[in-house]
């Protein structure tokens, strides 16, 4: 139960992008095209689950023990780099497939604040390993659905015959405006 | 290069957020009051200039293939210094701002101009050249959280201009960032064209 109550919290009500503003940039950048936003939603979700299980196995095994939590934000960001370079590296062996599909948006990732804001969160959350991996995967799950809904429309968007000063990222904004409403539709489910 | 020039561009030529668009997780993310917005503006501007500084005089000692990982070690450096700093002398701001400290980390804007500017110029202007794109990006922050929290709760800087009951509370909301940015952004287009 209580994982089911993270993981509906970490879709709908506290969606990452739409809510909590983590991983705008990637929102409004790969969001033209819908196969593209299906690309970045797989790679986020791969590297938030794995990261944030390195991360939180690092800041109980070594952070805590040793007394250096203010070492948090920069041994966090350097594990993300590596991971993703690492990721990068064994999906090309392993699963050449995949790396033609995620291959383009993996090195994007790293800058992803999405990635090292639920790093932190899960620790500031005091979440167990368990409830952090649940958590980084249907929060990264949530990243991916508001980035396919957001894409679809913008492709029908392409269509419309919209004002000409707001053409572009305006309406973009605009547009993830009302789908963030739309979004608070889900306050008080949990 | 004229050094004046040099330090305004980053307040409308080539403004962080109504231009570049970098940065936009902080910008939408803190900006639900306009000292909310000054103060992340501040906070990123001594990242900037810091990271600037170090990153132009060390820029000869790394070597080409691991720069990146380089400055952001750098940079990582500063925010922590900036999130002890706000810990303790301002603790208010602190906690309102919450998460988005430590993301000053992957905040495009630092890395951007660490790998764009200082590693190509001198000290002198990579300091200039921070604190002109930091005050601008404090400077669009703190535009966007006036129009939020003027719109939402009918304050400017926590003084009453008109009475709560008439505000839409939406600006303060998540959707009210999207929003209010968007026409921003439409309206300063349409002034640069003009």
């Amino acid at each position: 139960m209580e994982y089911v109550i993270i993981i509906v919290s970490a879709i709908f009500v506290n969606n990452v992008v739409l809510s909590q503003f983590l991983g705008i940039c990637p929102f409004l950048g790969v969001s033209k095209k819908l196969s593209t936003g299906l690309g970045m939603g797989g790679a986020v979700t791969f590297v938030m689950i794995v990261a944030t299980l390195v991360t939180w196995l690092v800041q109980k095994l070594i952070l805590e023990p040793f007394n250096v939590t203010y070492l948090q934000t920069i041994s966090f960001i350097l594990i993300i780099a590596a991971l993703v370079q690492l990721v990068e590296i064994v999906l090309k062996k392993v699963s050449p497939p995949l790396y033609q599909a995620l291959g383009v948006f993996l090195p994007l990732i790293t800058t992803n604040c999405a990635i090292l804001g639920v790093a932190i969160l899960t620790i500031q959350k005091d979440f167990d390993l368990i409830e952090s991996v649940v958590f980084a995967g249907s929060t990264a799950i949530g990243f991916a659905l508001a980035l396919v809904l957001f894409a679809g429309i913008r492709e029908q968007l392409d269509l419309a015959d919209v004002p000409k000063g707001m053409k572009g990222t305006p309406i973009a904004l605009v547009t993830a405006g009302l789908l963030a409403l739309a979004f608070m539709g889900f306050a008080n489910l949990v | 290069m004229n050094q004046w020039k040099n330090f305004t561009k980053g307040f409308f030529k080539e403004n962080a957020v109504f231009v570049l668009l970098l940065g936009m997780c902080p910008t939408l993310g803190v900006t639900s009051s306009a000292i909310n917005g000054l103060g992340m503006g501040l906070a990123t501007t001594f990242v900037l200039v810091m990271s600037n500084l170090v990153i132009s005089l060390i820029k000869n000692l790394v070597p080409e293939k691991v720069r990146i990982p380089a400055f952001i070690v750098v940079i990582a450096t500063f925010v922590t210094v900036v999130q002890m700093l706000m810990q303790a002398y301002t603790p208010a701001l602190y906690n309102s701002l919450g998460l988005f400290i430590p993301l000053i980390v992957v905040n495009c804007i630092v890395l951007g101009r660490a790998e764009a500017f200082a590693s190509k110029n001198s000290v002198g202007s990579s300091i200039v050249d921070g604190l002109g794109m930091g005050l601008g990006f404090a400077m669009a922050l703190t535009m966007l959280g006036s129009v939020r929290e003027l719109l939402g709760s009918g304050k400017l800087f926590n003084y009453t201009i008109y009475p709560e009951d008439y505000g839409m509370l939406v600006f303060i909301l998540a959707p009210g960032a999207f929003i209010a940015l968007g026409y921003m952004i439409a309206v300063i287009d349409k002034m640069k064209k003009a």
